[in-house]
């Protein structure tokens, strides 16, 4: 069983050294997913803002999560990949790296875009384990489309 | 990191030897092993099977999967209502079913044996049927339920389920740190509002093995009812549910070398005369009118629709296969090979069991935490070398939550396991730590 296939260096890198971990105001968005096979936990803020071209951009995502390697490490590269990205480019993101994990191994991952996200391509061979790397994409997918709407609701009444 | 499983076998401190039992004249575990074919397979990279998750659910020996087969090859038909000959022999086949079963436990009278398709429907038709009830059994507002911290999720949910929608109260026993229920504030949590208790006998996380006869007589004592979780309790001791106390007693058949799909509720049978029918329709009635209904005797009366026929006649296969090795011996390897793996788990550095650490009133259940590795990835690492534990609550969640973690991994041993295998088991935790470096 190719076991370092699913525990690549990368992801035990991010696992005991995790990026943007800890939970931060300000925050637009907030969402809390659970695992229940097994439990994990994660709760997820997106802080939206403008940016220079006046796109509405991702400026920070913090979390506080509880979990096994591969969703702490997954956590840890999701928040790296879409912070200070414009939400549309975020997403598209998101959906690249969903595809990938649905992909059961066979996917050529885009290192440019997915960065560190491409050392997720061997959980995607053990299916048990694709839920724990999705779960903060979950989480962030959920808390951003809130900021999104809260966002609209506050120009809206701003315009009034 | 290499591709390639290296596990130093690092040799006992304890004495294999001394764990009496495991390999002594009541049960051989060598010769059970041969009667489980699935015991032979092999896994990933040829490993073999080194399989600790029987507490989850158990393996089946060749006479439960002939049972099984010369049921559907050879008798099958409905029950209760087929008159030709089949029907007959499936018939009389299910019903000596509960009576072996019944037999297995300490119940004489098989229509105190009320087959479910597992403990889970058991728990949740009492605490069904105590909804509707009339007086005495009745619950209603103002009325307690009691439960455990540490009972698995089939024995909370119905009964928040229960007093969520009767308005009654739902309270609970908390644990000591050692994992043992806290039964000092006894009197004041049992009390004259208390209509129901429920509670495991052994516990799914942390293998405690509860004083249900000291509860139930408290129970008794303020009129209330006593449910029995024994799903962990049947298949690993050697129980007389005639003495215990309780008055409800549910088991599943998967964990006790039997198939899934079928489990027992034994009730007494003036409850099971009183008390209204959990589910409807065919099988549980005596006449049907348009205007209304009456109830076939127990056990009928709670077996609405065709039952689980097949599964009720493999798990009287496995009631006898375990009566042949006879659950004292059973019960005896249980107990040392658990002793065993607790003194082999407590030579690991970094390593906590949540529990009892002792095998003293103690089932065969280990939670464990390793410093630094998250239980999940610890039984992925298990697995990749063959070793099969399971990660995460085990529908356990407030027992883990009291103890401070989200999840734990947990070893189960059975009947069919041996001291190599718990010693494969304590290289491959090493092997684990060495793995996520951490020591």
């Amino acid at each position: 069983m190719d076991l370092d296939s699913l525990y690549q260096e990368i992801i035990l890198d991010h696992y005991k050294n995790p990026h943007h971990a800890g939970l931060r105001e300000p925050f637009e968005g907030e969402s809390r997913q659970v695992n229940p096979t097994c439990g994990d936990e994660i709760t997820l803020r997106v802080h939206l803002g403008d940016g220079a071209d006046g796109e509405r951009q991702i400026l920070d995502v913090s979390y506080a999560a509880e979990g096994c390697s591969i969703s702490q490490a997954a956590a840890s590269v999701m928040s790296d990949l879409v912070i200070g990205k414009p939400v549309d480019a975020a997403m598209s993101l998101h959906d690249e790296f969903v595809e990938l994990m649905q992909a059961r191994g066979h996917a050529e991952p885009d290192e440019d875009r997915l960065q560190d996200g491409i050392a997720f391509a061997g959980v995607a061979k053990f299916p048990a384990r694709v839920k724990c790397a999705l779960l903060a994409w979950m989480a962030w997918k959920d808390a951003t489309s809130q900021a999104v709407g809260t966002d609209m609701t506050t120009r809206q009444e701003g315009v009034r | 990191m290499t591709g390639e499983l290296r596990v130093e076998r690092q040799p006992a401190v304890s004495d294999p030897a001394a764990a009496t039992g495991v390999s002594g004249p009541g049960l051989d575990p060598e010769k059970v092993r041969a009667d489980f074919p699935i015991l032979s397979r092999r896994l990933a990279d040829d490993r073999p099977l080194v399989y600790l998750d029987s507490a989850n659910t158990s393996q089946k020996p060749r006479q439960v999967l002939d049972a099984l087969a010369e049921h559907y090859e050879q008798h099958n038909a409905n029950v209760g209502r087929a008159l030709h000959q089949l029907g007959d022999e499936s018939t009389s086949a299910y019903e000596t079913a509960r009576a072996t079963v019944g037999a297995l436990v300490g119940v004489s009278d098989p229509a105190e044996i009320v087959f479910t398709k597992n403990i889970s429907e058991g728990l949740n038709l009492v605490a069904n049927v105590l909804a509707w009830a009339k007086e005495p059994y009745a619950v209603g507002p103002g009325d307690e339920v009691v439960i455990t911290e540490m009972e698995h999720h089939s024995n909370i949910v119905p009964w928040q389920l229960l007093t969520e929608r009767t308005g009654a109260t739902l309270r609970w026993f908390g644990l000591t740190d050692d994992g043992r229920l806290d039964l000092s504030n006894i009197d004041d949590l049992i009390n004259e509002r208390t209509k129901v208790v429920s509670v495991a006998w052994v516990s799914n996380m942390l293998g405690t093995i509860n004083p249900v006869s000291e509860i139930a007589r408290r129970a008794h004592d303020v009129g209330a009812l006593m449910v029995v979780d024994a799903a962990q309790a049947v298949p690993q001791l050697h129980v007389d549910f005639t003495t215990l106390g309780a008055d409800f007693v549910g088991f599943t058949g998967h964990k006790m070398v039997g198939p899934t799909g079928i489990g027992v509720l034994w009730g007494r049978r003036e409850l099971l005369e009183e008390l209204p029918p959990f589910l409807g329709g065919g099988s549980m009635i005596e006449t049907v009118r348009m205007e209304g209904s009456t109830w076939a005797p127990p056990p009928a009366k709670y077996e609405a629709g065709t039952p689980p026929i097949a599964q009720a006649i493999g798990l009287a296969a496995a009631a006898d296969y375990l009566s042949d090795l006879g659950m004292g011996n059973v019960a005896e390897h249980e107990h040392a090979i658990t002793a065993y793996t607790l003194d082999r788990l407590a030579e690991i550095d970094g390593l906590t069991i949540l529990g009892p650490t002792e095998a003293v009133d103690r089932g065969g259940a280990i939670s464990f935490e390793l410093d630094g590795v998250h239980p999940h990835d610890v039984s992925q690492v298990l697995d990749a070398l063959g070793i099969a534990v399971r990660a995460g609550h085990h529908c356990a969640k407030p027992a883990h939550a009291r103890f401070g973690v989200q999840a734990s991994a947990r070893a189960s041993a059975y009947l069919y396991t041996t001291t190599d295998e718990i010693d494969a088991l304590a290289d491959g935790i090493r092997y684990v730590k060495k793995y996520f470096g951490v020591g």
